[in-house]
């Protein structure tokens, strides 16, 4: 049987390994599935995690992938930390998409060029309060009526995706669309600006970035970060010292919704140009697993969303290069997400093999 | 000669690096009862969870009645005839008196008959118990009688009792003295595991003491004075604090007619609080814990802002309606009585564990700076001669006592014009103890008013000048400490105080 | 009259997978975990129970399938939330974003079959009853099986040893391992049971049900029966009542489409989860009663030892 000892001081050594063996036996498991699938580890292994890596088309598109994700996930980073379970970043990143995808078709319909430099911060802010909106249901419910955010947030999710749905089913259909569940296709001014010429990469990555910068200097060098993140681990601490849960619950939320809705709004006017129930593949649940990856530290995030952005390609390609179907994606994340947190054990906690008490 | 009940011999304990016990003997006679006797951290526990079979020895050997046992869970322990009831009680609040008795029985005896035992021991050994309440109402006293009458209906040989006096009045520790002595009397040994010197040579008849998990004497406490055990147990003399003339000044903190409905069913509310403090003096609040001290320590503190705001004065100012950090501004400091998770976030370094309380090093916007922090820190944990490896150790990284001294100094340092603490001392070692009562009387001496609210009587007659008790939720007319008596304070901690007179100070 | 039984018969239906999940989640959350994972462990239950059955013909096998893999998936997680102490509530999340994955990528074959023509269900003799019969009594065995499931766990509960030693370790782990009691695998066996329950629910879905496999088919019924021990004060009886309710909520939007109501069928679609939100909301306005209810120790770690 296993026993686990309480270290005093969190290892270090453990601390920086943990994601990187992590890593490893997700690595390992792929390999075996790939071979029990009768697939070569190694050309599976190269498609899946080498190839998305290769070339600019390879490294912008990461980029592109890794711009919702790492968005999302700064939000989530901030909530777990501050112990809010909100787990509806997909309805929030929706409700953004709708946002901002509502914007740009308004825009568009109206014929108001205001140019892309206008039309950006536009974008920025419709998503910010489309996204913050959403998940103010969640922080209400919970502040006023103490409803779980987990279960709220959730149930969020599934209704603003039914929003979308109907949308462009019905009142924002194309109308030359042949019956294709989608809006019309957005005026060229509302495109977030590309950064590389003939790739799809925009400017929400490096904006992503820069607010990741902004999030860890507000979590670890401003009083008001330090707050949200005593009222997690030491709730009873947080009330000694008199710093307000709710305004916590409000703040985390507010934010975390504000920067999944941005993602949303990004993708709808940058990729997508046009609204279909599509504009999300997950990526607010995946930003779930980034923020975890990333052990819940922002720049960390950073990171991880790359990884992560690497394993959603991978299994793209692993789709079309060597037919093997895209949700093995789904289970390599869901492998990385286990080992990692089976992991981080190890990091407060020394494992003793055999001994007398297991039970 | 008869066999020891139970013998134990070169019985060592380790948690990873620590040896909790060291190369332990013990020798328990049937019909003894036999103290443990050692400092908070000796390993008494430790030692008692081993004879418990909650924890396997790394070494040695146990023997019952002679035979040699290896056992394997507190199962076999209860089969053998071994008891115990736990200082912090294993008692499942939403279940029945019956339901906690009957999960401490072996598997097949019927509810009904636990029913009848509990009814019957009750009768036998004074320990009265309604079997259908629930646990979550019944007072600390009638819980600690769950536990002994559980214990009892196994019908043991040997009972173990884990510092069973620290939650009870004076007057009903006399009462378990009477039914421990009666179940000595039927045959039963008792190892009775304590720091209280008085009530060890009160009740026991040998007593084996433990230092840092070893042990440095056996003896009979009845021929011992309370110098020679100590010595024995912290290896020298108890320090003693010097007397000080108390120069009481202006009122500081005054509490007014407060009445506060209960935060929730477990709590308890405060009806009629009346309370001063003036400055340059050291109060305590004694009392049995759970009788509304967490409600009025949260109402002083801030924590729970729904007095009236005249209710609760600081320098003649009303507070009731702030908040704690409002209330901290004003200079009003409060050090809880749990160190991690409330005092102190345990996951945070101890620098930022200042930012609870102390916003010196913040400069505009909220931004942290860091050296000054730092060094802030550096200076409390200097000053109150913190073992730590800094300033940027973890708090759970500390022991009990250092970070009781680093919080305390914390609140110290920022020089409050009133302090209150709740349990100063409680889980810490003597050493460490000494200190912070010292520092709080010098902190009085520099006249801040200082409010001690503690469970244990020898610390409050030790360092206020004067006392209040406390009683569902209802508070005494204060007294000089050096006119009260343990038997008076006992009384009144009942709630049997003589009726409202006029407060002893003006 | 015609129509109020088959609704109601709808209802019950309806409200089977929802109400085995949430026994199964009660007796977990009664031993002190909380699995985020019941999303994910229906859908893996959902498509192995629906292979199964695809390639056995024999529902009972899916069933068992399903079961078995529920109880597989509560285990791992079980081991990693009570042996290693990982987060319940990430631990949680993570198994219901992988059986998500694992469940999508192991049923893409059976997309789109169909199991062989169910019979119809009937309980001899009761269902000729007027009303009552077409209402009540032509329900698959497995919508009887969770009402007895039910009231077995509530006789378990209340009327036994171990159903009292499993709200012990629930309500404080610490005192019962002081016990004696072996917490831990108390706890994996409820997360086990659990699990099982869970599995049993997702392979009805998929086998009787629909009864087909879709990708993603349990449709947030995972999350709603989590929303649903709450709501039942962790009581086995009100488990069954909620989950009937709820049942009644998705049923209705098809009855008011089917009454010709103006309101796209979206709208329709957000009932159940809409309803979720308000039935929380109005459960847990009371935060005292909550506490007074809930099991002490839920969601938090337990170590052993010192």
């Amino acid at each position: 049987m296993i026993r686990l000892e309480v270290r005093s001081t969190p290892s270090r050594l453990a601390s920086a390994l943990s994601p990187l063996a992590a890593l490893l036996f997700t690595v390992a498991v792929a390999g075996l599935i790939f071979w029990a699938l009768g697939k070569d580890p190694v050309r599976g292994l190269k498609v899946f995690l080498w190839e998305p890596l290769h070339g600019t088309r390879g490294l912008t598109e990461l980029g592109l992938k890794a711009t919702p994700l790492t968005l999302c996930a700064l939000g989530l980073t901030v909530c777990f930390r501050s112990n809010v379970w909100n787990i509806g970043a997909e309805g929030q990143y929706l409700m953004g998409a709708i946002g901002g995808g509502g914007l740009a078709l308004w825009f568009t319909n109206a014929g108001l060029d205001v140019g892309r430099w206008g039309f950006f911060p536009l974008l920025l802010l419709a998503g910010a309060l489309a996204g913050a909106a959403w998940a103010a249901v969640v922080a209400l419910l919970r502040d006023r009526f103490n409803a779980s955010e987990i279960l709220v947030s959730l149930m969020l999710v599934y209704v603003a995706n039914l929003f979308l749905t109907w949308l462009v089913f019905g009142p924002w259909k194309d109308p030359k669309g042949f019956n294709f569940p989608q809006t019309t296709s957005f005026a060229a001014f509302t495109e977030v600006p590309r950064l590389v010429p003939g790739m799809r990469l925009h400017l929400g990555y490096p904006v992503a970035l820069l607010l990741a910068v902004a999030v860890w200097v507000f979590m670890f060098r401003t009083h008001r970060g330090l707050q949200l993140q005593v009222g997690g681990p030491a709730p009873l601490a947080a009330r000694y010292a008199g710093f307000s849960a709710r305004a916590a619950l409000w703040m985390v939320l507010l934010g975390s919704g504000a920067l999944a809705g941005v993602a949303g709004a990004f993708e709808a006017a940058g990729p997508m140009g046009q609204l279909t129930p599509h504009v999300s593949m997950g990526y607010g649940f995946t930003a779930i697993i980034v923020a975890f990856v990333g052990r819940l530290h922002p720049l960390g995030a950073v990171l991880s969303s790359l990884l992560l952005a690497v394993f959603v390609i991978g299994g793209e390609l692993a789709q079309s290069r060597i037919g093997l179907p895209a949700a093995l994606s789904g289970i390599f994340q869901g492998v990385l997400l286990f080992s990692l947190l089976a992991c981080d054990t190890l990091i407060n906690h020394r494992v003793r093999w055999g001994g007398s008490r297991g039970r | 000669m008869t066999a020891p009940r139970l013998e134990l011999s070169h019985v060592t304990k380790r948690f990873g690096d620590v040896v909790a016990c060291d190369d332990v003997a013990l020798s328990v006679q049937p019909g003894e009862i036999h103290a443990v006797l050692g400092e908070n951290g000796a390993g008494k526990s430790t030692l008692m969870k081993v004879i418990y079979g909650a924890l396997r020895p790394d070494a040695g050997e146990m023997r019952w009645n002679g035979e040699p046992v290896a056992l394997q869970s507190p199962h076999q322990a209860r089969e053998l005839g071994i008891a115990m009831v736990f200082q912090h009680f294993s008692l499942f609040d939403t279940l029945t008196v019956a339901e906690n008795v009957w999960l401490g029985q072996a598997p097949g005896r019927p509810l009904q008959a636990v029913r009848e035992g509990i009814r019957r021991t009750g009768e036998t050994y004074g320990l009265e118990l309604d079997p259908e309440r629930p646990v979550h109402v019944l007072s600390v006293g009638e819980r600690q009688r769950v536990e002994i009458v559980r214990a009892l209906l196994g019908e043991p040989r040997l009972l173990i009792l884990d510092e069973p006096t620290s939650v009870l009045t004076p007057q009903a520790v006399e009462r378990l003295f009477t039914t421990l002595r009666k179940l000595a009397a039927t045959g039963c040994s008792i190892l009775y595991i304590s720091h209280k010197l008085d009530e060890i040579r009160a009740l026991c008849h040998r007593c084996t003491v433990l230092r840092a998990g070893r042990v440095t004497g056996t003896c009979d406490p009845t021929r011992e004075t309370n110098a020679s055990l100590s010595r024995l147990m912290i290896g020298r003399e108890p320090p003693r604090l010097t007397q000080r003339a108390p120069r009481p000044g202006e009122v500081a903190l005054r509490v007014h007619d407060l009445h506060l409905p209960r935060p929730d069913r477990f709590g308890t509310s405060l009806a009629g609080i009346d309370l001063t403090v003036r400055t340059g003096e050291v109060v305590g609040i004694a009392g049995v814990s759970g009788n509304g001290q967490q409600e009025l320590l949260a109402a002083l503190s801030g924590e729970d802002p729904r007095a009236d705001a005249g209710a609760v004065q600081l320098l003649g100012a009303p507070i009731g309606r702030k908040g704690a950090s409002a209330r901290r501004k004003l200079g009003l400091h409060f050090v809880p009585e749990e160190r991690l998770g409330r005092g102190a976030v345990p996951t945070l370094t101890l620098a930022a564990n200042l930012l609870l309380t102390r916003h010196e090093a913040l400069r505009r916007l909220g931004f942290i700076d860091r050296r000054a922090l730092r060094s802030q820190a550096e200076g409390i944990i200097g000053r109150f001669r913190v073992a730590t490896s800094g300033p940027a150790a973890v708090a759970r990284s500390l022991s009990g006592g250092n970070l009781q001294k680093y919080i305390v100094g914390r609140e110290i340092d920022a020089v409050p014009r009133v302090l209150i603490v709740a349990q100063p001392t409680w889980g810490v070692d003597v050493g460490a103890s000494a200190q912070i009562r010292a520092e709080l009387l010098a902190l009085a001496d520099a006249g801040c008013a200082v409010l001690v609210v503690s469970e244990d009587l020898d610390e409050l007659f030790e360092i206020s000048d004067r006392m209040y008790v406390i009683a569902r939720g209802r508070l005494s007319p204060s007294i000089d400490t050096h006119q009260a008596t343990v038997e008076q304070i006992g009384e009144w901690m009942s709630g049997l105080w003589p009726a409202p007179a006029a407060e002893v100070i003006p | 009259m015609n129509d109020l039984a088959l609704l109601l018969a709808a209802t019950l239906s309806a409200g089977t997978p929802l109400a085995l999940a949430g026994l199964g989640l009660c007796i977990n959350e009664r031993a002190g975990v909380v699995n985020l994972g019941a999303e994910g462990m229906m859908l893996v239950s959902a498509v192995t129970g629906f292979a199964v059955a695809f390639h056995t013909g024999s529902d009972l096998l899916g069933f068992a399938a399903g079961a078995a893999a529920g109880a597989l998936v509560a285990a791992g997680f079980g081991f990693l939330v009570i042996w290693l102490n990982t987060n319940q509530y990430a631990t949680g999340l993570a198994v219901s974003l992988f059986g998500g994955g694992i469940s999508a990528f192991a049923g893409i074959d059976y997309v789109g079959r169909q199991l062989t023509e169910r019979l119809e269900h009937a309980v001899p003799g009761l269902s000729r009853i007027p009303f009552l019969g077409p209402a009540l009594f032509r329900q698959h065995a497995l919508a009887y099986g969770a009402m007895a499931a039910a009231l077995a766990i509530a006789a378990f509960f209340y009327r036994t040893r171990a159903g009292l030693v499993l709200r012990a370790v629930g309500e404080s782990p610490d005192a019962a391992h002081a016990l004696g009691y072996p917490v831990r695998r108390i706890r994996l066996a409820a997360v086990a049971l659990g699990g099982a329950l869970c599995g049993l629910s997702g392979a009805y879905l998929s086998v009787i049900y629909t009864p087909l496999w879709v990708e993603g088919m349990v449709a947030g019924r995972g999350w709603i029966a989590l929303a649903l021990t709450t709501f039942a004060s962790w009581r086995p009886g009100r488990v069954l009542l909620g989950a009937y309710l709820f049942g009644g909520v998705t049923m209705l939007q098809f009855r008011l489409q089917a009454q010709g109501v103006q309101l796209p069928s979206e709208f329709l679609g957000m009932l159940p989860y809409l309803s979720t939100v308000v039935v929380l909301v109005l459960i847990s306005r009371n935060p005292l009663r909550i506490r007074l209810d809930m099991p002490a120790s839920l969601g938090k770690p337990f170590f052993p030892g010192t």
